[in-house]
């Protein structure tokens, strides 16, 4: 697992836009190969949204071929109500760029037979090739999409019932009102996520710095279900420096030692995207860090 | 005088990008207006139902997008007077179209022809032809009824109307019968009707007259604040041109201005054709009992100082109007208006030939919303709103015209920073704005 740490919720949003960025125009998606994205809501990817429309808008990122599947819906929320996840995707993303709407698939809190709704969306992931980059985030339960603690972690898309501290912490969306949160969801399951061929959370703030620490320090647990990344061959997770605050020191400096080993030894240029290694660089080449995008102007 | 189309928008999803775009009482930058054929659209159920993207992109450039601009009171332009009635009928028709193309470079995409004090020969022949009429390039802005102002107005108050056709209402509702004719019980034609609430029969009809959903306002009178406020509880709901055609505010006798400070009208029950609560509002939660009111913002017909004061005192319900007549459009000379010679001055101000009795303005609604923003030091949304929301409810058609919200028409203006005209869109075609 890469773990990247940054200093602020800004710089995380940056880089995982970059990131995105970097993933799609590298893999050349055509309507054929299509670049299949599996996204989050909530305040944590706010940011890399944002950034990832300026991208957009600056002409490095075109949304033509990319496909999309979103984690999760409310049930029984109408579609154009302004907390669905619809509506958050509309505002957030799809009505700034050039997506198609064919493309986006997100889950219909609204159908007439929910388990047919599940499992008709897998299927269209299978249909697509599955999932090339998952985004994700965390709750402060350590859950991921609504994988609520007890979710079996090779779980498939389906209802959920909502958490207490889940339907608490969404309630700010709603007025303050934990009686308007809708109780029920439907979302991808964990192994829906870690079927992807690459997993990307984000992780910022001192709230959810509990919740690292026990996905990534602690063993692989239902009751902290981003803990399942642990198993992913390509998992990546992105956070801030108050996220790291539950942490042992030695895991922070030991990740933050990796990306300057990466740089100063390998070098960015024998560096690939998702961590591969071609080779060390040749020794006398200085210390100059060049600038990529995947070291951007952080230090 | 053509106007065609500049871009070709007919049947296609249109998206505005780059807009700042003016919605739900304020400017948010780097926003998007979708529209369809003549509408506005929500495009968010567009895209998740049925899958559709937009046809046409228009970059907006950072421009201020707009509602188009509604003038409730406007005589004539370009030299044609809607109240003259010596011209053959084919002429009435074809002037209507005269002025309603040439008010859409002014940004105006629609408007109440207005007609001043005349015989009731006047208003049987002409009232025909001035109906209500949809918003097009070829038709011009949109005609959203008359504006009768007159005959049942106080001659002590007539401004530059022709005192020998003003009269009272003797029979009542018979008297406003006979001398509107059918067009008073139809609703395709009339939209407001000014009269003095004091003048004899008029204060007992007015219940009557906002029942056939005609708006009635106040003006060319020399009510006290009393009569006015009865003329409000009757079931007035609008003042027109403040200031002008009636007693100057006096501090012991206020008149018709003093309704901007009543505190004893009662709350209306419903929000339709009030205005919306303000901080000076009797009640901040409820409509607003206090009328609308009109204000020429010329510059002339009120000092600025005066304008401001009005406004802070009763901010959600000030109505630009041009107040416009025949001459506006043309250089200074000699025109009509009604029975009357007007002459306009190289300073551009118009009045009776030989007085110094203002006939009417010169002024552009655009010109309007600058010099108001300018005299008042409000908000760019706020000046907008006087010349767009605030003129709309006072026709209770907010929901079709003056926002643009989803559901409304498509007049929509492209606007500078110095709030000058850039593109106009009247129900989604575009407007050239070069051709003249």
């Amino acid at each position: 697992m890469r773990l990247i740490i940054r200093e602020d919720y800004d710089e995380v949003s940056g880089y995982v836009a970059n990131y995105v960025k970097e993933r799609i125009n590298q893999f050349q998606p055509s309507a054929e190969r299509p670049f299949v994205l599996g996204l989050p809501t909530g305040s944590s990817p706010i940011g890399t949204y944002k950034k990832l429309v300026e991208l957009f808008k600056a002409g490095e990122l075109s949304f033509k071929n990319v496909v999309t599947f979103n984690m999760d819906e409310y049930v029984g929320l109408p579609r154009d109500h302004p907390e669905s996840y619809h509506s958050f995707m509309w505002n957030h993303l799809f009505k700034h760029v050039d997506i198609k709407p064919e493309n986006v698939h997100i889950l219909d809190g609204n159908a007439p037979d929910l388990d047919e709704e599940c499992k008709k969306f897998e299927a269209d992931i299978a249909r697509v090739g599955g999932i090339e980059l998952f985004l994700g985030g965390i709750g402060p339960d350590g859950h991921i999409a609504f994988n609520e603690p007890g979710s079996s972690l090779t779980s498939r898309t389906r209802v959920k019932t909502l958490a207490y501290e889940t339907i608490i912490a969404n309630a700010r969306f709603f007025d303050g009102d934990v009686s308007k949160v809708p109780k029920l969801a439907l979302t991808v399951g964990v192994a829906t996520v870690m079927d992807a061929r690459e997993v990307c959370i984000t992780i910022t703030g001192a709230h959810k710095s509990i919740a690292l620490a026990k996905c990534i320090e602690e063993g692989v647990n239902h009751m902290w279900t981003v803990s399942a990344i642990q198993m992913h061959p390509k998992g990546l997770v992105v956070c801030d420096e108050d996220a790291t605050l539950e942490l042992h020191v030695k895991t922070v400096k030991y990740f933050k030692s990796i990306e300057h080993v990466h740089h100063s030894l390998i070098g960015a240029e024998n560096l690939s995207l998702q961590g591969g290694v071609k080779q060390l660089r040749a020794p006398g080449s200085g210390n100059a860090r060049p600038a990529t995008p995947m070291n951007g102007p952080y230090e | 005088m053509a106007v065609r189309p500049q871009t070709d928008t007919e049947g296609k999803i249109v998206k505005i990008i780059n807009a700042r775009v003016l919605l739900n009482h304020k400017l948010t930058e780097n926003s998007y207006l979708w529209f369809k054929d003549s509408k506005i659209i929500d495009p968010q159920e567009l895209f998740f139902q049925d899958h559709k993207e937009p046809d046409m992109v228009i970059d907006a450039e950072n421009a201020i997008v707009a509602p188009g601009y509604l003038d409730i009171q406007i005589n004539g332009a370009f030299g044609i007077d809607f109240a003259d009635e010596n011209l053959p009928v084919e002429d009435i028709a074809r002037n209507k179209d005269v002025v309603a193309k040439g008010l859409l470079q002014f940004g105006c995409t629609s408007f109440c022809p207005t007609l001043v004090s005349s015989a009731p020969q006047v208003y049987h022949k002409v009232l025909p032809h001035l109906r209500k009429r949809l918003g097009s390039v070829e038709n011009g802005a949109e005609i959203l009824g008359v504006h009768i102002e007159g005959p049942f107005l106080n001659p002590e108050k007539k401004g530059a109307h022709n005192e020998e056709v003003l009269q009272c209402a003797e029979r009542g509702m018979e008297s406003f019968d006979d001398t509107y004719g059918p067009a008073l019980k139809r609703d395709d034609s009339i939209a407001i009707l000014t009269v003095a609430p004091e003048v004899k029969g008029v204060l007992e009809c007015i219940p009557t007259l906002a029942k056939r959903g005609i708006c009635i306002s106040m003006g060319h009178s020399t009510a006290s604040v009393t009569e006015a406020e009865l003329g409000v509880r009757a079931g007035a709901t609008c003042i027109t041109h403040l200031f002008n055609a009636m007693p100057a505010f006096h501090h012991r006798d206020a008149g018709i201005c003093g309704l901007l400070g009543s505190t004893t009208l009662p709350i209306p029950k419903s929000q339709k054709q009030h205005p919306i609560p303000s901080q000076s509002s009797p009640s901040p939660t409820n409509p607003d009992p206090r009328p609308f009111y009109g204000l020429i913002c010329d510059g002339i017909h009120v000092h600025p100082n005066s304008v401001r004061i009005a406004y802070h005192s009763h901010p959600k319900g000030l109505v630009l109007v041009t107040d416009a007549l025949s001459s506006m459009g043309l250089p200074p000379g000699c025109y009509h208006l009604g029975d009357y010679e007007v002459e306009v001055n190289a300073q551009n101000v118009a009045y009776v030939k030989g007085t110094k009795t203002l006939a009417g303005s010169n002024i552009t609604i655009d010109r309007c919303v600058q010099n108001f923003r300018k005299f008042t030091k409000c908000s760019t949304v706020e000046a907008i709103e006087a010349a767009t929301l605030h003129p709309a409810q006072v026709l209770g058609i907010e929901k079709t015209k003056g926002t643009l919200n989803a559901g409304s028409d498509a007049d929509i203006l492209f606007l500078n920073d110095d709030l000058e005209i850039q593109r106009v869109f009247v129900r989604g075609e575009e407007v050239d704005l070069k051709v003249n």
